[in-house]
């Protein structure tokens, strides 16, 4: 693996791998308009674990998909690498998103159900240059993407989507990111319809992706105490706006924002006593 | 001691598949609830939890078949009952039902108050609208929901809200158990609480009288219900109070899931999370030995050969495992045995 010894950095001088400035997204228009995120600022360093947590409805998601360049950003700028992010050409945002790949909330509907799993894997060799390398080779590649996951492609090879499990599906996902080896991996909500068992797994296979691919992840997740085991830098949103970030020590433990301080008091808690009394009506 | 609103003996049930093969889901299951208690339902996917669930309120239409075992309810026994019997009498006046998709059980054309005409109306309680209405409402009243969404369709009420609103329609006619399958998955934190601390208000008015909740969330379950029961493959496979089990289970299995509990608390960025390796088994043939042999870290050749059967203490405390107590907290302390290292999964 020379291509990552290259991005290997020093910890000390964390580089950036995607930033914003000013970041805004209004849906509507003139008295409709909602705006979802609100002028946002951020640097996400290389090779770090990033949570962005909030309740439903405070953007998080609009946020990803901005990022991600599904859907077109109304104010502000993304750079990546240093670089303003261009993707006004079908071209440049394919070449952007080898740099950039989701996780999605969903793994039953991640799949097309008419293809099989080989295709998925398949598609990425392809995306990553591997369109005319050997049989051999490509299943060499695939086992060792499988393998990494803990799954056997032996076993899962001529197999539909629909006769895997949620966690296999998911775990499948994480195969993918492995085959493609993105700059970045957004995921989002990637555990909250699996359960608490499978969801063990996956936040483990999360980290070793950042460990051995030196890949920076953006989680967005509702549930603090994940973002609290799993992250580096907390980044709490609350109707578009960041309204405290930190590094996850700092923030959990140290809450200052109000908000940040009711999100910790909603999770069900099993050393302390958890307080039901205090409900934000809304 | 309360009197018992819920008692099952050995109940089993099975799925028949399209392709005739039987799935036993519910494999010999007992339990108690006492007045005033709730129990937790804990459990991968796919152990059987929704299952034990449906069964438990008599919904015996195909692909799922009764077996065997009782199903008493304050008394009344309803696994002898025709499914469409049970209804009529017993669901909704003697047990609830939320499942798990309670956000899209509400038909969108309806207003909120047509639904419980519609409860009131199944069950010939002769009322007429304006009493329906100002029964619900004040019910509504007590549980904290607003008088307005008795007049709002479905579509205009927020996830946490419909939820709300789906546990306060089923629980008008104050049933002797709820039954809760997963109420607060599709939930995000803050909504999760609203109804849980609701669930809480049902059980301290009287509404209710007694409470099943089935999740995979153990914290949930830890600071909700009193006893938890950990269900494996179609089994119990332990029980004990929520505080037993939490820090001092027994059950290899119970331990693996107490292992994947996330907390924002100091000190767990530190431990590090346990996961179960390996898959449940497949229910169409289970295996002849203890089902949690294959993936059993602790597991010796004599457990994939003999069944264990329930063991019981006098505190009411069950576990399912061929070890004694004394051998499973010392194998525990020691770590793995040499050689049955199954970590490669």
């Amino acid at each position: 693996m020379a291509q990552n010894q290259e991005t290997k950095q020093n910890p000390s001088e964390p580089k950036p791998c995607l930033s914003g400035r000013g970041i805004t997204k209004v849906f509507g228009i003139g008295n409709k308009a909602t705006t979802a995120v609100d002028h946002v600022d951020f640097d996400f360093n290389e090779g770090e674990f990033v949570s962005i947590v909030g309740e439903s409805g405070s953007g998080k998601t609009t946020l990803s998909k901005m990022l991600l360049g599904l859907i077109s950003v109304t104010e502000g700028e993304v750079r990546f690498q240093g670089q303003p992010r261009d993707i006004s050409t079908g071209a440049k945002r394919r070449e952007y998103w080898k740099n950039i790949q989701p996780i999605f909330q969903d793994p039953f509907s991640s799949y097309n159900m008419f293809y099989k799993i080989d295709a998925v894997l398949d598609d990425c060799l392809n995306m990553r240059g591997y369109r005319n390398a050997s049989k051999e080779e490509r299943t060499r590649l695939k086992d060792e993407a499988c393998g990494f996951v803990n799954l056997k492609y032996a076993e899962l090879t001529n197999k539909y989507p629909f006769e895997l499990s949620g966690g296999q599906m998911q775990r499948l996902m994480i195969a993918r990111i492995f085959l493609l080896k993105p700059k970045i991996l957004m995921a989002d909500e990637p555990t909250s319809m699996i359960d608490a068992c499978s969801r063990a797994t996956i936040l483990d296979m999360l980290l070793k992706l950042r460990d051995e691919v030196n890949m920076t992840v953006i989680f967005i997740t509702h549930d603090i105490g994940l973002a609290y085991y799993i992250s580096d830098k907390v980044y709490i949103m609350e109707h578009g706006k960041f309204v405290e970030s930190g590094p996850a020590e700092t923030v959990i433990l140290n809450p200052k924002a109000d908000y940040t301080k009711r999100l910790i008091n909603d999770v069900p808690k099993i050393y302390e006593k958890w307080d039901l009394d205090t409900v934000a009506r809304k | 001691m309360g009197n018992v609103m819920l008692e099952v003996n050995h109940l089993k049930t099975k799925y028949i598949t399209r392709f005739h093969e039987d799935v036993y889901a519910v494999d010999d299951v007992s339990l108690k609830i006492e007045e005033g208690k709730s129990l937790g339902i804990a459990g991968e996917s796919g152990c059987g939890k929704s299952t034990l669930a449906l069964s438990l309120i008599g919904y015996y239409f195909a692909p799922l078949h009764y077996i065997s075992g009782d199903i008493i309810i304050d008394g009344v026994k309803i696994s002898d009952m025709k499914p469409d019997e049970v209804r009529k009498n017993v669901l909704g006046n003697e047990v609830a039902y939320i499942p798990q998709a309670a956000m899209n059980a509400l038909n969108p054309t309806m207003k909120i108050i047509r639904f419980i005409e519609d409860v009131m109306k199944a069950h010939n309680i002769k009322m007429t609208k304006k009493e329906i209405y100002d029964m619900a409402r004040e019910r509504f009243a007590d549980l904290g929901l607003p008088e307005e969404v008795l007049n709002k369709h479905a579509v205009e009420l927020s996830g946490g809200m419909k939820q709300r609103t789906v546990i306060a329609i089923s629980t008008i006619l104050s049933p002797k158990v709820l039954i809760a399958d997963e109420p607060s998955s599709a939930l995000d934190v803050t909504s999760q609480k609203m109804v849980i601390r609701m669930m809480r208000e049902l059980m301290e008015k009287g509404y209710i009288k007694s409470m099943i909740f089935i999740t995979h969330e153990l914290p949930l379950l830890y600071n909700v219900t009193d006893d938890i029961m950990v269900m494996y493959a179609g089994q119990i496979v332990e029980r004990g109070t929520a505080k037993e089990m939490v820090f001092d289970p027994i059950h290899p299995y119970s331990k693996g899931l107490m292992g994947s509990i996330i907390v924002p608390e100091s000190g767990v960025r530190e431990h590090k999370l346990t996961a179960i390796p390996g898959t449940p088994p497949n229910l169409k043939n289970p295996p002849k030995g203890c089902r949690f042999a294959e993936r059993c870290r602790y597991a010796t050749p004599t457990c994939s050969a003999m069944a264990p059967e329930i063991k019981e203490f006098d505190n009411g405390r069950t576990y399912r495992c061929l070890m004694s107590v004394r051998k499973i907290r010392e194998v525990y302390e020691n770590g793995t045995e040499p050689g049955n290292e199954t970590e490669s999964e």
